[in-house]
């Protein structure tokens, strides 16, 4: 699309540009079960991409995508809270096979059913501690619709660089709400790199062989044999109890995700600024509008859009530790990214303006500020 | 050894039937003149499932009970020629059932073996949804109080092409071997005693009687012969970016920016007319939003659009203050008073059918007939094209064009337009 920068102005939801983004990346496999507000999603990829089968529920959703990326496809899948409850353990076993998909989540406000058409950010401490054994499962958050596009290809990359599942993070007022945007801008997207394994060695699923991940051969291959197993083994693949192999191979999978997920934010940083606003997802639009609001009043203040919620970059620390104070801004009660960080206690130097049932206001995040 | 075990030795109790099953798979697949690579086996939780490491072929081991579905994922994956054989118990099937009608009913080309030692023989032998009544287990002593599913024909029912049941005896390799040559779904049943726990707690059981009296008798049922499922061609798609662009054709006078609430109720195209003004907007050279709030119902209760236009680009979508309120019906007056009564200026567009009280407010008022002129279904347009027209805050023939050009364009009542449309 870059070959033409003429200016192509349009009106669409944040889905549209996730669901195109999603399929130039290279998705090749949408598996849905239908959720409110994730059904925009399921609809264009309907439209848009090579394959679409609805599942009868979504743990045959998850378990379908884990068959579907064994045999060497690229499937997604998009929900919410209710669906991505039914859908953990099975995301633990494409985590323990290592198998890449990606998942979309739009959050939605809870508990329970909630309120499936309010927008929430409530669902990061869920992601958070999803795995058996804390280990990270990585978790790209979308912040406005430069990130709709952005962020899917780098998180299907991800996905198949570390050989796993990765999280999309959006919410309703994302993927649901419609906005301006000049298509002529966008950046082309190139399809995801990604290589099989072709060597004449006995391949061995789970050897790592000094990388983060192993190489990835589709179960199938008319050379190789292919194990798969979410219990703990050895590197090929047969279930072992503790062995020192086996639980080498357990930790890889923690240091894999650490070392290997990209670490992405928007920084904003003002010289003199005492303040640094932090925030993610679809508060990043009334953090920047309040930012710029106390800046035309000449009142300092510095903005950390974090992209990469999980795991937890260095950076987000660094950042904040620049600043003598920190308002973390997220639709929650609880302040969930601010516990992520910092645990039940966080430090008294940070601040939280919170919601639920509504979008926090750019006032409300100035008047942290300035409080 | 055959050229598909890796080990003689299978990792089962002595006597266990899952022995049998083993060795008749894999005297199916050499009858059929398979090589191991052409086979994927899909291991379920449970005592048959430690049985990946003694196979050559490709295995995959998941969760309990959702191998039919991790299988079928994988079957429709592949390209047609490789065989995805999934073991399961009877605990696996009971939990995992709905995977097993569903690959029956897409008929995922597919073979399941039911392992049905009518207990969950891993944990103690407990009592699962295959127990036939009578059989005694750890938590039923007195014997299952409960009927048994009858899983062939419940997959028969689902639109399998196939079902069997076998006793885990002897050398039922043949009907494994024509199940596996089903191009489809296909379920073997196969009864076995597990040697741990049914014997313990049914010493005098035999398995052929048990079988006879549960109305577990073993036989080949053909469904419906169709073709099996397979994943779309991957043909190239329009994307989804391939649409018309918003020209901006027109000017718009406003200063900074101007947020508008449509409140009315779901079923009278509030969203769709409020998607329309903001493009509207689009086409005089403004930035805007569209948010939309409503209930889960989709043609009973309130919808409210909230629009946001502005020269300057939009970072936060929400309405804290609105500038303009429409409401056309009771429901979208109910969900936009707060905001109607919060406003120290601009102005509320009722519909004058509203049989409530005037709210208090600080705006301007103004009540019009939208549904009687317009009709519900196009109320909540007709009076934006009034607003518009009346404000100034674009030139209506924006609006209207983006409306002609529109999905809905034919079916909004020729006057509603012709009525902002100059002579």
């Amino acid at each position: 699309m870059s070959e033409t920068t003429v200016s192509r102005p349009a009106l669409l939801d944040g889905s549209r540009l996730i669901v195109e983004a999603c399929a130039r990346a290279g998705v090749d496999t949408y598996v849905g079960y239908p959720i409110t507000p994730a059904n925009l999603i399921y609809a264009y990829s309907s439209q848009r991409l090579p394959a679409v089968l609805p599942a009868p529920d979504e743990i045959t959703a998850l378990q379908w995508m884990a068959g579907l990326s064994a045999a060497g496809r690229l499937p997604m899948t998009a929900t919410s809270f209710p669906g991505l409850a039914l859908m953990v353990e099975s995301v633990n076993m494409a985590y323990m096979m290592e198998l890449p998909m990606l998942l979309i989540l739009v959050q939605r406000m809870g508990p329970s059913t909630g309120t499936a058409t309010a927008g929430a950010q409530g669902d990061l401490l869920l992601l958070q501690g999803m795995v058996s054994g804390g280990y990270p499962l990585p978790a790209l958050c979308i912040s406005d619709m430069d990130d709709c596009w952005r962020l899917p290809p780098i998180a299907l990359q991800t996905a198949v660089d570390l050989r796993g599942p990765v999280v999309l993070l959006t919410s309703k007022e994302m993927a649901m709400t419609q906005r301006d945007l000049d298509l002529g801008q966008l950046e082309d997207i190139e399809p995801v790199r990604r290589a099989f394994y072709d060597e004449e060695a006995a391949y061995r699923p789970y050897a790592a062989n000094g990388g983060r991940a192993p190489d990835f051969l589709p179960v199938g291959d008319a050379r190789h044999q292919v194990r798969l197993t979410a219990s703990t083994h050895d590197t090929t693949g047969i279930l072992q109890h503790s062995t020192p192999e086996a639980l080498a191979n357990t930790r890889r999978l923690q240091e894999k995700v650490e070392e290997g997920t990209p670490v992405l934010y928007d920084l904003d940083e003002q010289e003199g600024a005492e303040t640094l606003v932090v925030t993610y997802g679809i508060t990043a639009g009334a953090a920047r509008e309040a930012v710029a609001g106390l800046r035309a009043e000449g009142k300092a203040a510095s903005l950390l859009v974090a992209k990469t919620i999980l795991p937890a970059p260095n950076a987000t620390y660094e950042i904040m530790d620049r600043h003598a104070r920190v308002v973390v801004a997220e639709e929650n009660l609880q302040g969930q990214f601010a516990r992520l960080l910092f645990g039940q206690r966080p430090p008294d130097k940070v601040t939280v303006v919170g919601s639920i049932g509504k979008m926090i206001r750019p006032d409300e995040i100035a008047q942290a500020v300035t409080a | 050894m055959s050229d598909f075990l890796t080990t003689p030795d299978f990792p089962y109790c002595k006597g266990c039937g899952h022995h049998h099953v083993a060795r008749n798979t894999i005297k199916a697949f050499e009858s059929l003149k398979a090589r191991p690579l052409d086979v994927v086996m899909v291991t379920d939780i449970g005592c048959h499932g430690i049985v990946d490491r003694c196979f050559a072929t490709h295995t995959v081991h998941g969760l309990h009970g959702r191998s039919v579905a991790v299988g079928a994922g994988i079957a429709m994956g592949l390209p047609p020629g490789k065989k995805v054989v999934v073991y399961i118990g009877d605990g696996g099937a009971t939990i995992g059932l709905q995977h097993i009608l569903e690959a029956a009913r897409l008929n995922v080309d597919l073979t399941v073996v039911v392992h049905n030692n009518m207990l969950y023989g891993m944990t103690g032998g407990q009592p699962s949804g295959l127990t036939p009544c009578g059989f005694r287990t750890v938590i039923t002593p007195e014997g299952s109080p409960l009927p048994k599913h009858n899983l062939p024909q419940l997959a028969l029912d689902a639109g399998a092409p196939y079902a069997s049941r076998v006793l885990g005896t002897g050398d039922f390799s043949a009907t494994l071997r024509e199940a596996i040559e089903v191009e489809g779904f296909a379920l073997v049943e196969v009864l076995e005693l597990c040697t741990s726990y049914a014997t313990k707690w049914n010493p005098e059981l035999k398995l052929r009687e048990l079988a006879q009296e549960a109305g577990h008798e073993p036989g080949v049922w053909r469904g419906e012969a169709r073709p099996a499922f397979r994943l779309g061609s991957g043909a190239e798609r329009e994307s989804l970016l391939a649409m018309e662009a918003v020209a901006a054709r027109y000017e718009s006078p406003l200063e900074g920016s101007l947020a508008v609430l449509v409140g009315g109720s779901a079923g009278e195209g509030v969203q769709r007319a409020a998607e329309l003004f903001a493009q509207a907007a689009m086409a005089c050279g403004l930035h805007a939003t569209k948010k939309g709030r409503y209930p889960v119902t989709v043609g009973v209760g309130f919808s409210v659009a909230e629009v946001i236009i502005s020269h300057e680009p939009i970072l936060y979508h929400g309405i804290s203050g609105a500038d303009v309120v429409i409401a056309t019906s009771e429901d979208g007056l109910r969900q936009t008073l707060g905001h109607i009564q919060g406003m120290q200026g601009g102005t509320v567009w009722l519909d004058a059918s509203l049989d409530l009280e005037a709210p208090a407010t600080a705006a301007e008022v103004q009540a019009r007939d939208f549904r009687g002129h317009a009709g519900a279904r196009s109320a909540a347009l007709y009076a934006l094209l009034t607003f518009v027209q009346e404000s100034g805050v674009f030139p209506v023939e924006a609006l209207v064009e983006t409306v002609r050009a529109s999905s809905i364009g034919k079916r909004v009542p020729a006057k509603v337009l012709a009525a902002f449309t100059p002579s």
